[in-house]
Formats: structure tokens, C-alpha cells, sequence
């Protein structure tokens, strides 16, 4: 029986992974220290997201996501589309940038100014809707390749690069969607164009979740070959992770339709509200 | 064009990635995937063993169980084939470790007793709970038991993989279940071959 102490205990101790959690987390208080008002529920989200990323990559679960298909697959959901989904949910920029040390916030503008328009530069290729879209789903494609999953699986480094590539693309996709309030680096789409591509990543999602679920044959030898946490039919464990491919992966592409339609019609009913108020101001 | 351009560096990092652990290998590649060879055991005489032991030769490593009813016997029966196979003209040794996960039952004189059977190249090896669990950690494999039975025997979940490092210890090459053992014997013979 495993206690919760070893339950919290990272399996594979990541110090950039503890750190980007931890400093993460720590922003965001010393933001609202400083007089940030994010509101309840998207600092709600915002811990969430940071914290689920944690518990799935520095507890005693990342064992199990490493010698079970399945708790591989809920892994990658958590850090690819859960996690991201819900920082990028609370939109936390503001609050953020309110942690920062002053001299850091102006660092854009200072002596560091050519590596921050690269790095803008690369950013806004990285969010165009095609390429964003595009890099979503050929990740989960890419990692799932048999040969180089068995390679992700087997190297401890490369394991982690996966890890990295999922969490930080999971960000730039969430991030594009749920893009709102001031104006900045991140190019603003319209609703019905952040639809579309929450609608387009479906069905490749879809389609590869439920070969894995239907495949008669083993696909990912690498849980044999290194042992499964514990004994369960391998054909058992892919099913459960290809429907964990399938399923809860594309369910976020609706829920995050309905989101973006909610804030679509918030901002409709905000201004209505301001055309009412100036129209009686004017009476 | 413009999209196909953007999109070179995934395309490089595919190919990057898909070259992982060497080429040329009948069997599975794996250079550069898993940290050189180190360990301290238990052998089967009753002495402290560590990859210093092992040194100068191939060493082919294997965590299973000596009450193991399949996959450890065939195991064996296989990397002992190709042993036999690829050792044939070749002036360096070839030496296999059968690193027992169950040092509940697995005694050093049942070890020995055990890799007997398979061949003279096959050293039995074991050691602590938290040791086997380290080491098994270091080449990304695990193990885990199962509920005895009224009889107090147990199965115990295992990797199935033979890990091959050269003389210099470092990781080459692993066997899966699916390679056969004329793939083993010419990626043994390359790996002896330097």
C-alpha cells in the first residue's frame, strides 16, 4: 500500500518542471498581492490548470504514466489539453505581469529587445490558425508514431522533450482560442474562426483515438518490452487509452466552442448594456 | 510553399528523432537512449558483482525470476542460442546477467542452479528491493508482485526486454520478444565486433 507521502513523491524528479510549476503558481499570488483582481473563478482555474500539471508529471501518477498506456494517455490529456485549457481559461497576463519585478517588465522594450521581436516573430507563426491547428493534432499523431514512442518511452530525456512539447503547444493552442481583453501579441480571431479550428482538430483526433481503441494488434510494444505497472491485458490497457485519445480529447473542442460563443455573447450583451446606458444619459 | 517552409523544422525533428538509437541494427537500436551499465548486486556464489565484473565483454541483462512459468525461460533459452551463435570465432566473451526481481525466493544457490541449466555464459544476480527497483528505474523497466494464493505463490510482472551493452558498457542494442534469435546472434556479433 502506497502512502500518501510516496504518493506525493515525484517518480522521476524534474527540476524544470518542479520550477516552471512552482514559479508559475508564485507569480500569480504575487500578482494578486500587488493588487491584481483576477476574481474568483479564473484564479480557480488558473491553479487548477498549473496544478494538475503538476500532479501528473511530480507525483508517484507519473509511474504510472509511464509503464500503462492508458495512465499515458490521461497524462497527455491533462498536459496537452485539461492544463493549458484552464490557464489559458483565466486569461492571466495581467495578473502575471503584475508579478514581475518592475525592471523585468520592461524588458521587452530595453537592451533585450531584438530576442523579444524573435521571439514575437516566432510566436505569431507558431499562432496562425493553420499552424496551430496543424501542430495540435500532428503532435499527438507525432509522439503516438509507434517507433518514435517506443524511442520517447525508453529515453528519459527524450521522455521528457515529450512531456515539454505537449504542456507548451497545449498553452499556444488554449491560448489562441480563449485569446481576450487588452490587445497583444496574439493574433485576435474572430468567434467563428476560433470555431473552425476547434472543429478541425476534431476529426483527426477522433479518427486516431478510435484505431487505437479498434486496432487488433498491439501497437505500443514499449509497455511489454519494459513491463506494465501491474499485470492487465495489454489489448485491455490500449482500448482504455485510445478511447482517452478519442473521446474526452474531442469533448474539449465543444466545450471550448461553447465557451468561446459565451464570451461571444457576454461582449454583445456588455455593449448592448452601453448603447442602453448612453442612449438614457442622452434622454 | 510559404506553410511548407514553417513547417520544415517539425519535419527535421521528425527525421531527428525517428534516427534515434543507431542504424544498422537487426534488433532494436539503443544508443544513446539509456545511461551506460552500473550496478551492484548479489551474484549467484554469494559475492558482491558490479559492472566493473563485466567489464572488457558484452553483456547482455535481463530482470526476470527463476519461478517465472514463460516468458523467463524462453528468455533465457533465446539469448542463450544466440550466445552460442555469435560467440563462435569471436575472441572476446559474451556474457549474459540474469538479474532476479523476486529476491524473496531467489536465493543465490537457487540462482545458480538456475542459470546452470541455460548456459555457462548466463550469471544469476540479485539484491535488495530498492536496489532492483533502482536499477530497473535506470534502464526504464519495472516489476511488480502479485497477491499470493493460498500456497503463497505469486506471478510477478517483469520487463521482457534483454538489454545489450558493449565492452565499454555502454547501451547498444535491446531485444524484444519479437526479434529472432539470428537478429540477437548478428547484432551480438557486431556489438563484440566493436
Amino acid at each position: 500500500m502506497i502512502t500518501l507521502l510516496e504518493w506525493l513523491r515525484p517518480w522521476e524528479p524534474s527540476l524544470p518542471v518542479f520550477l516552471a510549476c512552482v514559479l508559475a503558481a508564485g507569480l500569480y499570488v504575487v500578482g494578486m498581492m500587488r493588487g491584481a483582481r483576477p476574481g474568483f473563478w479564473p484564479a480557480l482555474s488558473y491553479f487548477l490548470g498549473v496544478g494538475l500539471i503538476y500532479v501528473v508529471t511530480q507525483t508517484h501518477y507519473d509511474y504510472y504514466s509511464q509503464y500503462l498506456f492508458a495512465a499515458h494517455r490521461l497524462q497527455h490529456l491533462v498536459l496537452h489539453h485539461l492544463g493549458p485549457f484552464l490557464i489559458a481559461l483565466a486569461m492571466p497576463t495581467a495578473v502575471l505581469a503584475a508579478g514581475l519585478p518592475a525592471s523585468w517588465r520592461t524588458l521587452p522594450q530595453g537592451v533585450m529587445a531584438p530576442f523579444f521581436r524573435v521571439l514575437g516573430s516566432i510566436y505569431r507563426v507558431l499562432q496562425q490558425p493553420f499552424i496551430a491547428g496543424f501542430l495540435f493534432v500532428g503532435l499527438v499523431y507525432f509522439w503516438l508514431t509507434p517507433d518514435i514512442h517506443f524511442d520517447a518511452m525508453l529515453s528519459l530525456d527524450l521522455y521528457w522533450f515529450m512531456n515539454w512539447t505537449m504542456a507548451v503547444d497545449g498553452l499556444l493552442f488554449w491560448w489562441l482560442i480563449f485569446e481576450r481583453g487588452g490587445r497583444g501579441i496574439t493574433p485576435r480571431l474572430s468567434p467563428g474562426r476560433r470555431i473552425m479550428v476547434l472543429a478541425a482538430i476534431m476529426p483527426p483526433q477522433i479518427v486516431l483515438g478510435a484505431y487505437i481503441t479498434f486496432s487488433g494488434q498491439n501497437l505500443f510494444e514499449i509497455y511489454d518490452v519494459c513491463g506494465r505497472a501491474f499485470p492487465i491485458d495489454p489489448m485491455l490497457d490500449q482500448q482504455i487509452g485510445g478511447l482517452i485519445t478519442w473521446i474526452p480529447a474531442a469533448m474539449m473542442s465543444v466545450i471550448a466552442a461553447v465557451i468561446v460563443l459565451a464570451f461571444r455573447l457576454d461582449q454583445e450583451e456588455r455593449a448592448e448594456d452601453s448603447r442602453t446606458e448612453t442612449t438614457l444619459e442622452r434622454a | 510553399m510559404t506553410v511548407l517552409m514553417r513547417l520544415l523544422p517539425v519535419l527535421v525533428l521528425s527525421l531527428l528523432l525517428v534516427g534515434c538509437g543507431g542504424r544498422g541494427y537487426e534488433t532494436k537500436g539503443i544508443e544513446g537512449l539509456l545511461p551506460d551499465l552500473q550496478f551492484r548486486l548479489l551474484s549467484e556464489t554469494g559475492q558482491e558483482i558490479t559492472e566493473a565484473d563485466m567489464a572488457g565483454a558484452p553483456t547482455v541483462v535481463f530482470f526476470g525470476f527463476t519461478n517465472c512459468p514463460d516468458v523467463c525461460p524462453t528468455a533465457m533459452a533465446r539469448i542463450a542460442a544466440a550466445t552460442e551463435a555469435a560467440g563462435e570465432g569471436l575472441e572476446s566473451d559474451l556474457r549474459v546477467l540474469f538479474v532476479s526481481v523476486d529476491p524473496g525466493r531467489d536465493t543465490p544457490a537457487r540462482l545458480a542452479h538456475y542459470t546452470g541449466f541455460f548456459s555457462e555464459r548466463v550469471t544469476g544476480a540479485t539484491a535488495d528491493y530498492d536496489t532492483l527497483r533502482a536499477m530497473t528505474r535506470r534502464y526504464r523497466a519495472t516489476f511488480g508482485y502479485d497477491q499470493p494464493n493460498e500456497f503463497g505463490d505469486y506471478n510477478v510482472s517483469h520487463s521482457s526486454a534483454m538489454y545489450v551493452f558493449d565492452a565499454e558498457g555502454r547501451a547498444r542494442a535491446l531485444f524484444r520478444p519479437s526479434d529472432s534469435v539470428s537478429a540477437m546472434t548478428a547484432d551480438l556479433r557486431r556489438i563484440a565486433q566493436g
